[in-house]
């Protein structure tokens, strides 16, 4: 489970007593020498993941999370509900019409919350991009994304190496500070000789409501 | 025992007076009915003793515009082990046909995602609503002439 963070009092404000305390708690902290280091190494070391998965690249986040690559040590374990999570690896493709279901259990889970685009569908359609008229192409134009994961799909790891560039993501925050989202973005890519990398992602995190997904080309 | 294509077409002739031919389908032939007994058709194809067709396999559609729309359904006799594709020639403005439901059970998702997807409206169908599409979808996106504007044309 997530640590505290500055966007927490936002949310125990409805809890009679308790929001004001946590705010100062946050602030103070943040001074103290070690302290931001120690929360953000918490925050990095138990990254719990939702149980989720939309089309063939669960196959390979399961195949990731199972013994021989073993999310487990980077701390990451499965939850099946988006209360308990820190972190969403959307792994698949995203139609439109579970695109507003998506941007549900994104609102659902608690600050401190992350995402992760795994494969190129998430990325920008992918092999969907062209003649499609179901397929969402950015899973970024619903919900902030952290880290992109290029592949279709990626192997486990590049998932991997997706997690562990997420942590030196959180051990960059600062408590009591309004985290840079969605602006951080990094992308983890194999790559190919004579490729370009990819640099035309389109401009994500704009956060909108279910019945706004835009329908662009 | 497993009857030919000819014998199941002789035995609906000599119970249907309609015109029904046979029509080379991709490899399988398949028997062209009319779309005013093509339940009566099914049923006598189900009911009947030595046909026995209890199992409905597949149904789909043919988008042929600009006045074809073809619905095809295969039917199995699991008993008898030989099967059959019936092919209905439809308005493609206008497309309807009654619903198998009744007789076969899973007539209603196969219905279903082809009144999605193509826009045949099923009479008698006990629950015709989108299956895969969001349910406030507007068109038919298999058909050839569908267009949206989240479609990115593929560069030639």
């Amino acid at each position: 489970m997530g640590l505290i963070d500055n966007r927490i009092p936002v949310h125990m404000e409805k809890t009679p007593g308790g929001g004001v305390m946590m705010t100062r708690l946050a602030s103070l902290l943040g001074k103290v020498p070690g302290v931001n280091a120690a929360v953000n190494e918490a925050k990095a070391s138990s990254m719990w993941y939702m149980l989720f998965g939309l089309a063939c690249c669960a196959i390979e986040l399961m195949a990731t999370g199972a013994s021989k690559y073993d999310f487990d040590r980077l701390g990451m374990i499965f939850r099946a509900t988006p209360r308990q999570t820190d972190l969403m690896i959307v792994a698949g493709t995203l139609t439109l019409k579970m695109a507003p279901r998506v941007k549900l259990l994104y609102d659902q889970m608690p600050e401190p919350k992350y995402v992760i685009a795994m494969g190129g569908c998430t990325i920008h359609g992918g092999p969907f991009y062209h003649d499609s008229y179901s397929v969402l192409k950015g899973v970024d134009k619903i919900i902030p994304v952290d880290i992109h994961v290029a592949g279709c799909p990626p192997r486990p790891e590049a998932l991997m190496n997706g997690c562990l560039a997420l942590q030196d993501l959180i051990r960059t925050e600062k408590l009591g500070h309004d985290r840079d989202r969605p602006g951080l973005r990094q992308i983890t890519e194999r790559q190919v000789p004579g490729m370009p990398p990819i640099n035309h992602l389109p401009p994500g995190g704009a956060l909108i409501r279910p019945n706004e997904i835009p329908i662009l080309g | 025992m497993a009857l030919k294509l000819e014998q199941i077409r002789d035995r609906l002739r000599a119970r249907f007076p309609e015109h029904i031919i046979v029509e080379d389908l991709n490899n399988m032939a398949a028997l062209v009915i009319p779309q005013e007994i093509y339940h009566d058709v099914v049923w006598f194809l189900k009911s009947d003793e030595e046909l026995d067709f209890d199992y409905l396999e597949f149904e789909t559609c043919a988008d042929h515009p600009p006045d074809l729309l073809a619905f095809v359904c295969y039917l199995r006799s699991l008993g008898h082990g030989h099967r059959i594709a019936l092919k209905i020639n439809l308005d493609r403005n206008q497309p309807s046909l009654p619903s198998l439901a009744d007789l076969y059970a899973n007539a209603d998702w196969n219905e279903r995602e082809i009144f999605d997807l193509f826009g045949v409206i099923f009479h008698n169908h006990p629950d015709l609503r989108r299956l895969m599409m969001p349910e406030d979808w507007t068109g038919h996106p298999l058909r050839k002439d569908y267009l949206h504007p989240n479609v990115v044309k593929r560069p030639d």
